[in-house]
C-alpha cells in the first residue's frame, strides 16, 4: 500500500508573529520556516506503517513556491521515499489545496492519505475533510491512534467529549492530532541519503485545478492586547482581590 | 437577504449549547430567517430545545437510524442537500463542526471560513490565524454559499425566546455511505461543570508533576465550583485525558475566571484563554510568560499555595 502525506511548510511554531503596520499581512521575511508540526506527525505515522510492513511506499506532497525543495528534502531525510512538489508562487486556500491533492490522489492511487489536522499558519482545519469529500472516501480526523488491518482501519479520534473510535474502509483520509506519535529526529547520514531521493515537480497550472480561493482577506490586525495585571503577595491577597471583583 | 441554516450539535439526546452560540453569530448577520437543522436518530427532544432559542425561525429534522452518531461522512451529504436555498451554513467550531463542516463545504463547492469571531455583515467576517496572533477580515464571494464554523468563545449563547419555533420533518434524497462506522465513545463523564461553558476554570500544567498530584487541582476546582482544564504538556504526560486540553489545538474557552497553575504560558496555550474575563497565574518562575497576560499573578510553589488558597477560601 502506498501512503500519501501532505507536507506543508509554515512559519515555525516558536516564532512570535507580527502583523505588518499597514495591515496587509504578517511579517514573514527572514522568519524561520519549518514543516507544519502536524504534518511531521502525519509523516511519522506513515513511516511507522511502512516499518511495520503495512505500507510499501511513503510519498510526501507539498504545494508552494520554487524554494520548497529544502523543506521537501527534510521530509525525505526523515524517511519518505519520494516527494511531489506542486509549484505555485501563491498560497492556495484549503478548497484549492484539496482539489490539488485530489489530482495527486487520482494519479498515485494511495491506500491511505495522512494529513495534519490543521496547519498552524491559517489554522483552517479543512483540507483533509475536503479531500475526503471530493474523493468520496472516509475521513478520520483528529486521530490519536491508527490501526490498519487489511482494507480497513480503526481510528481513535480526539473529540470534545473524549475519545471516539470509528472503523473506516480504505482508501481513506486520516488527519493527525498531536498525540498520534512523536516524530523522529533527522539524522545526519539520512540528510545525505535524501539528496538522491526523487522530487517530482509539477506546475500547478498544468493540473487544471478548479480555483477554490473564494475568500478575500482584506485586512490583517494584531489581536487586542490584554493589559498586564498586578502581582499579589500571597493566597489571602489573591482571594481578597477575586472577592472584590465579584468572582468568588 | 440572507437565509442561514445552523447545524445543531447534540449528544445523548441533548442540544449542545454551542448551537445557541452559532445562532447568536447568525443573528449578527441580520438575516431574513435562521433555521436549525437537527440530524439525529430521534430528534424530538433536541428539536424542542432548538426551537426555544430566540431568533430561530424553524427547526428542520431528519430522523434516520444512520444519524445516531455524528459521522461526518454520513451527515455531510445531508447538510449539503438541506443547504439548497440558503445563503449561509453555520456550524459550531467544536470537534463536531470542524469535522463535518469542511466536508459539507467541499460537497457544495464552497470555501469555508473557520472560527468566525465577529460578523460585520452577511459577507464580511473576522477570524483568527497564527494561533490568534493575527485577526483577519475575510470577504466572501457572493457567487457561493457561505459555510462557516463559529468560534464558541466569541459568542454568547442566544437566550430562549418567548415562543417556540415550528418543527418540520425534512425528507432528503441523499445517498449515505456505509464506509464509515461508529465503534464507541469513551468519555470521562464527570459531575464537574463542562469545560467549554463553565464560568470558572482551574487548569494545571506540567508543573503539577503527576497524575496523582493533579488531585489537588481537582480539589481546588470543586471548592470553587469550577471546571478543570490542562496544558498540552499535562495531557501529553498522561496526567489527564485529552479532552481537557486548553489551547490552539485543544479547547478555546472564555470563562469569567481562569486559573493557570504550573503552566508557563506558551502562545499555543494562551490562544485558548484570550477571551477569559480574569486570568490568575500561579507559577514558581517569576519570568514565566503567563504573567504577561495574568490579571493577578502569584509567584511561588503551587504545592504550598493551593492549600493556603483553600484555607483563605474558608
Ligand atoms: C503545534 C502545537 C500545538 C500546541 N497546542 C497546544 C495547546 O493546544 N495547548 C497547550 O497548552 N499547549 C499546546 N502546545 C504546547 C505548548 O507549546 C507548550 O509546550 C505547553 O503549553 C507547555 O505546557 P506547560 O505550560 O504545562 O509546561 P511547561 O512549559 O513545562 O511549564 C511548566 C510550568 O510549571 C511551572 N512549575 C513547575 N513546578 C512548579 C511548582 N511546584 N509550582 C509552581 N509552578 C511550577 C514552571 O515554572 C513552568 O512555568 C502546542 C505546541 C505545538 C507545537
Amino acid at each position: 500500500m502506498k501512503i500519501l502525506v501532505g507536507y506543508k511548510r509554515v512559519v515555525d511554531f516558536n516564532v512570535r508573529i507580527q502583523v505588518k503596520p499597514d495591515g496587509t499581512g504578517v511579517v514573514t521575511d527572514g522568519v524561520k520556516l519549518s514543516a507544519n508540526p502536524f504534518d511531521d506527525i502525519a509523516l511519522e505515522e506513515a513511516l511507522r506503517l511502512r516499518e511495520k510492513g503495512v505500507a510499501t511506499e511513503v510519498v510526501i506532497a507539498a504545494i508552494g513556491p520554487a524554494d520548497l525543495t529544502a523543506h521537501l528534502r527534510n521530509g525525505l531525510a526523515m524517511g519518505a521515499d519520494r516527494a511531489i512538489h506542486v509549484v505555485t508562487a501563491d498560497a492556495v486556500q484549503p478548497l484549492t489545496a484539496a482539489r490539488t491533492l485530489l489530482k495527486l490522489v487520482e494519479k498515485e492511487q494511495p491506500g491511505l492519505v495522512i494529513l495534519g489536522k490543521q496547519a498552524i499558519d491559517d489554522d483552517a482545519n479543512q483540507t483533509g475533510q475536503m479531500l475526503a469529500a471530493l474523493w468520496d472516501r472516509p475521513q478520520a480526523t483528529f486521530a490519536s491512534k491508527l490501526d490498519v488491518a487489511g482494507d480497513k482501519a480503526t481510528v481513535t479520534r480526539e473529540v470534545d467529549a473524549g475519545l471516539e473510535t470509528i472503523e473506516i474502509d480504505l482508501p481513506a483520509v486520516v488527519t493527525a492530532d498531536l498525540r498520534l506519535n512523536e516524530p523522529r529526529f533527522i539524522k545526519l547520514p539520512d540528510i545525505m541519503k535524501a539528496k538522491k531521493k526523487p522530487i517530482d515537480t509539477i506546475e500547478f497550472a498544468t493540473l487544471g485545478v478548479e480555483n477554490g480561493d473564494h475568500l478575500k482577506v482584506t485586512h490583517y490586525a494584531a489581536p487586542a492586547k490584554r493589559s498586564k495585571g498586578v502581582m499579589v503577595k500571597d493566597a489571602a491577597e489573591l482571594v481578597a482581590a477575586l472577592k472584590q471583583k465579584g468572582l468568588l | 437577504m440572507s437565509k442561514i441554516l445552523v447545524i445543531a450539535e447534540h449528544l445523548d439526546g441533548k442540544l449542545n449549547p454551542a448551537t445557541a452560540r452559532a445562532v447568536s453569530a447568525a443573528k449578527a448577520a441580520k438575516p431574513e430567517s435562521i433555521d436549525v437543522l437537527v440530524l439525529a436518530a430521534q430528534a424530538a427532544g433536541i428539536s424542542a430545545e432548538a426551537g426555544k432559542i430566540d431568533g430561530v425561525s424553524r427547526v428542520l429534522t431528519v430522523e434516520r437510524a444512520e444519524n445516531a452518531h455524528p459521522l461526518a461522512a454520513v451527515l455531510a451529504p445531508q447538510i449539503a442537500k438541506a443547504a439548497a436555498g440558503y445563503s449561509h451554513v453555520f456550524v459550531p467550531s467544536t470537534t463536531f463542526g470542524k469535522d463535518v463542516a469542511p466536508r459539507a463545504a467541499a460537497l457544495l463547492g464552497a470555501a469555508q471560513i473557520s472560527d468566525v469571531m465577529a460578523v460585520t455583515d452577511a459577507t464580511h467576517f473576522k477570524r483568527p490565524i497564527y494561533a490568534g496572533n493575527a485577526i483577519i477580515d475575510v470577504e466572501t464571494d457572493p457567487a457561493h454559499i457561505v459555510v462557516a464554523t463559529i468560534r464558541n468563545a466569541s459568542w454568547p449563547a442566544a437566550t430562549n425566546g418567548a415562543a417556540s419555533a415550528p418543527v418540520e420533518a425534512l425528507t432528503l434524497d441523499a445517498a449515505l455511505p456505509g464506509h464509515t462506522r461508529f465503534v464507541g465513545l469513551q468519555s470521562g463523564k464527570s459531575d464537574r461543570p463542562d469545560l467549554q461553558s463553565a464560568a470558572k476554570v482551574v487548569s494545571g500544567g506540567r508543573g503539577v508533576g503527576s497524575k496523582e498530584n493533579f488531585d489537588i487541582i481537582f480539589k481546588l476546582a470543586d471548592k470553587l465550583g469550577a471546571a478543570v482544564g490542562a496544558s498540552r504538556a499535562a495531557v501529553d504526560a498522561g496526567y489527564v485525558p485529552s479532552d481537557m486540553q486548553v489551547g490552539q489545538t485543544g479547547k478555546i474557552i472564555a470563562p469569567e475566571l481562569y486559573m493557570a497553575i504550573g503552566i508557563s504560558g506558551a502562545i499555543q496555550h494562551l490562544t485558548g484563554i484570550k477571551d477569559a474575563g480574569t486570568i490568575v497565574a500561579i507559577n514558581k518562575d517569576a519570568e514565566a510568560p503567563i504573567f504577561e497576560v495574568a490579571d493577578f499573578g502569584l509567584v511561588g510553589d503551587l504545592f504550598k499555595i493551593i492549600p493556603e488558597l483553600e484555607t483563605a477560601l474558608g
